[in-house]
């Protein structure tokens, strides 16, 4: 069989990633403007700040799947799957029971913060210090055992769940499905500290990720120090899927989908273009998907739903199309 | 080694004593209740026994199918499977006799554990971490088309609490089919010499004169029934199928006709132990056994997990 | 008896065996040789039916082999593949018994267990019987399928590349027990080997496959020759006698 020849669009990858660019501003102004019913600045300013809670989650996760993917070196798996929000949501009950409803109410912001982030950065930590062994192998393991951590957790979460008093449980289920439409300030201003330490290491460190890419021992014998390079990207996928998980709460396959059409998308396979290419995707994704589930069909879901049904499918797509290749 | 069995044996009729025994009533002689026990006591201990039993004898079914120390029906999408088929069962039929009910559950099941044999197949990997990790995906996949169907259908609630695995709701008359289960556990154990060939790879099943399509397609349908019974009746109950094999596979091997027998006990023996836990922890009320053996399965999963490590 | 008539195999577009024509005898010793990815592998597995040819007919006594019930044909033919990967814990004797698999169907008699006693002797592995196979060494597995497939006793044993992840002195006792067997028992073994001296030295007959075609099919004496071992593998290869026996020499 031949395959027609289809002209392809000869574009660079950075003639790409501006029309990208355009295409998020287009699409973010959409969100904000379009048949607007309220007064204006009551509107943008309510649209405005779920805007904000989605362009920092299309980021975050999609910058983690990506360095996710480099570092486990497999294109089929999400740092998602790997139980941050069971240890979140877990932190919230316990935190709950330990200083009651109302004590939880009134905690400061960044306090909460800082516990969560220092929790979920050392269950990283133990658990890349009892399981990676510096090799690419050791880095599955890794993830299965923070997949069946994380149903671990989920479960033990369950149990304090069952256990609390009537009045603990309201609060904690407040807590568990926390939505696109309320970010605290603290939380916003918290995330805009992480993008920019995130965009500062990455700007210096994205020609070690095209390196790791060449696999674990190439890596080493160009000079990478992989072991410590993989465990300083752990961190910071921890981070970014805990800080992701606590403005929005779980999304399992948004990265998948996202990093995957990058891949397809961006036209180079070098971390300085794929990075940022993925997150103004993972924006643009959510941006345009909340904008036309609102506003262009009447279908009673949420986005989240439909970005973990589309993003499931892309995965067996991809666990098939490996199998052909 | 007969010491050793014997001992097991007599811990197995504690269990089954206290199970009996233990509820939110306290039964001893001198407010003797003939009718509490025969129609929820009785009937409980029975189920927990049968599920525990069938569920891990069919994880180490699937194990041996799949070629992977690492699956079970709970943690590969067989499950959700079933509670996809129950679902869209209530929303067009809802009302539907129990026999339909398991009918469509286990067919979804089949559907469920094919589906993801042909997926490990197509993945073409050797590396016994991603069969798990896949399989864990895959049923994260199914699980959002659930959640997309019975948010859509505002069901949310109700999937949530049906899939916990639970006994409390067991009664004379409510739980009978799980019988069948048993009975396929017997009928696994009377072909175990073909499942363990099968697990043996596909090469030395064939060399053998084995009709590997056949005995996998039986190996499925089994698995695939005692899944979808049990999710009907008692809910999901996870890790049962995985912990049981692996632990006695440690011991014992993978010589089905020795270590089937061996699994079915011990599978009781831990479920018996979960639903007593469930039952005294937040005395008077209950916590669904599911919960608990979430906790248990999952945190003996990662044991097993760390081990591996330390072998290679 | 083996017959190849018009084989060929194909994946997609890629032909892995072209228009095969070969017939093997009863007894004796066959040897398939040939550079990596002529196809040899290949050969064999359509020999024991683990693969179906995409066209052409493989012939086991007269009846096209795919026909012959799976049961009738593993008292007959047995195999043994390259990758006997698994990840079944299971004890070395219970595995051996397994060999038996086709005549006791799951119970086994008396008279089985002493086969596979005899089959656990033969090939040196007494002091593992009961061993886990995930406990054994390499070789230890690749001995403990060997016996399997001896413990099948059928009448044709195919081997693909046996001595794989066998040292120098097991290789030897695995090549001698194969040519026992072919002297003593009248059996068929055909084997798939990549060292051509043990071929030389144990086969009654070796077979040549390149980019799927059989180019050299005689005895050890005709295909030891400078010319055609060269035009097997594209490089010099020089014959020399040493003890009697023809010896290849590859190191120039």
């Amino acid at each position: 069989m031949t395959k027609q020849a289809v002209p392809k669009l000869k574009l660079s990858p950075f003639t790409r990633l501006a029309l990208l660019a355009v295409a998020v501003i287009l699409a973010c102004t959409l969100f904000l403007t379009w048949n607007v019913k309220a007064s204006w600045a009551f509107t943008l300013e309510f649209r405005g700040q779920k805007l904000i809670s989605m362009v920092l989650v299309g980021i975050f996760i999609a910058i983690a799947t990506l360095l996710f993917q480099t570092i486990s070196q497999n294109k089929i798996l999400t740092p998602s799957i790997m139980g941050f929000d069971a240890l979140y949501m877990l932190i919230q009950s316990v935190l709950i029971v330990l200083i009651g409803a109302s004590g939880y109410s009134i905690l400061n912001e960044y306090t909460k913060w800082a516990i969560e982030i220092t929790i979920m950065t050392s269950m990283m930590l133990l658990l890349s210090k009892f399981l990676f062994r510096g090799s690419a192998q050791s880095i599955q393991l890794l993830i299965l055992s923070g997949v069946v951590l994380g149903i671990c957790l989920s479960s033990i979460n369950g149990l304090v769940f069952r256990m609390m008093d009537p009045s603990q449980s309201v609060v904690a289920q407040d807590a568990f499905f926390a939505s696109f439409s309320s970010p605290s300030i603290a939380l916003v201003q918290l995330s805009y500290l992480l993008l920019a330490a995130t965009f500062v290491y990455l700007f210096r460190y994205h020609h070690q990720l095209d390196v790791l890419l060449l696999g674990e021992q190439t890596a080493h014998s160009l000079g990478i120090n992989y072991a410590r390079l993989t465990q300083h990207l752990l961190i910071l996928i921890a981070i970014l899927v805990g800080m992701s998980t606590a403005l929005v709460g779980p999304i399992t396959f948004l990265g998948l989908l996202v990093v995957h059409l990058a891949y397809q998308l961006a036209g180079s396979y070098k971390h300085k273009i794929l990075l940022p290419f993925a997150a103004l995707l993972g924006v643009l994704v959510l941006v345009l998907g909340e904008f036309i589930l609102q506003h262009l069909v009447s279908f009673n879901t949420r986005l989240s739903i439909v970005i973990e049904c589309v993003g499931g499918l892309v995965f067996l797509a991809l666990v098939i199309k490996q199998a052909k290749s | 080694m007969t010491k050793t069995y014997l001992y097991w044996a007599l811990v197995f009729v504690g269990l089954i004593i206290t199970s009996l025994l233990l509820g939110s009533i306290t039964l001893d002689s001198a407010s003797f209740d003939w009718q509490l026990l025969s129609q929820t006591r009785i009937p409980r201990t029975i189920a927990i026994v049968l599920s525990g039993m069938s569920l891990s004898v069919a994880g180490v079914i699937m194990q041996m199918l799949a070629n992977n120390k690492f699956v079970e029906p709970t943690t590969t999408g067989t499950v959700e499977w079933a509670i996809l088929g129950m679902l869209l069962l209530l929303i067009f039929y809802p009302q539907a006799s129990l026999t339909v009910k398991l009918s469509v559950s286990v067919l979804f099941s089949i559907l469920g554990a094919m589906s993801f044999l042909l997926l490990i197949k197509k993945l073409h990997t050797r590396s016994i971490i991603m069969v798990p990790l896949v399989g864990i995906i895959y049923a994260g996949v199914i699980g959002a088309v659930v959640n997309f169907i019975a948010y859509q259908q505002d069901l949310m609630q109700f999937v949530w609490v049906w899939i916990q695995g639970d006994f409390s709701m067991i009664l004379q008359g409510r739980y009978e089919l799980l019988w069948f289960a048993g009975l396929l556990t017997c009928l696994a154990y009377f072909i175990a010499d073909r499942f363990t060939i099968i697990g043996l790879g596909k090469n030395v099943a064939t060399n053998l004169g084995l009709n590997y399509g056949y005995v996998f397609a039986i190996g499925i349908t089994l698995v695939a029934s005692v899944a979808g019974i049990t999710v009907v009746i008692a809910g999901v109950l996870p890790f049962l199928g995985l912990i049981v094999p692996n632990i006695i596979s440690l011991y014992y091997g993978d010589n089905l006709r020795r270590s089937i027998p061996l699994i079915a006990c011990m599978g009781a023996m831990l479920a018996l132990v979960c639903d007593i836990l469930a039952r005294i922890l937040v005395h008077p009320f209950e916590i669904p056994v599911g919960v608990i053996m979430g906790v248990v399965g999952s945190a003996i999963f990662l044991g097993l997990l760390l081990r591996q490590t330390r072998h290679d | 008896m083996i017959e190849f008539k018009n084989v060929a195999l194909s994946y997609g577009q890629k032909q892995v065996l072209k228009d095969i024509n070969l017939t093997l005898a009863d007894t004796g010793l066959t040897s398939i040789i040939g550079p990596n990815g002529s196809g040899k592998s290949s050969c064999l597995s359509l020999m024991s039916r683990l693969q179906k040819a995409s066209a052409g007919e493989v012939l086991l006594d007269n009846s096209p082999i795919q026909q012959i019930p799976a049961n009738q044909l593993a008292k007959k033919l047995s195999i043994l593949r390259q990758d006997n990967h698994t990840n079944a814990r299971i004890q070395v004797k219970d595995l051996i018994t397994f060999g038996r698999y086709p005549y006791h169907q799951g119970r086994p008699s008396a008279e089985d267990l002493k086969i596979v006693e005899q089959c656990i002797e033969y090939v040196d592995l007494q002091a593992v019987q009961d061993r886990f196979i995930d406990q054994l060494s390499g070789g230890q597995r690749q001995r403990v399928f060997i016996a399997m497939v001896l413990a099948q006793d059928t009448q044709t044993i195919l081997l693909d590349e046996p001595l794989n992840n066998l040292d120098i002195k097991h290789s030897v006792s695995i090549m001698k027990q194969l040519r026992q067997a072919c002297d003593e028992l009248n059996k068929q073994v055909v084997v798939v080997l990549h060292d051509i001296n043990f071929a030389a030295h144990y086969s009654d007959t070796i077979i040549a496959l390149k980019n799927g075609e059989l180019v050299a099919n005689g005895s050890p004496t005709d295909i030891m020759q400078d010319s055609v071992l060269s035009h097997i593998y594209d490089m010099p290869i020089t014959v020399t006698n040493i003890q009697g026996k023809p010896t290849c020499l590859f190191y120039s």
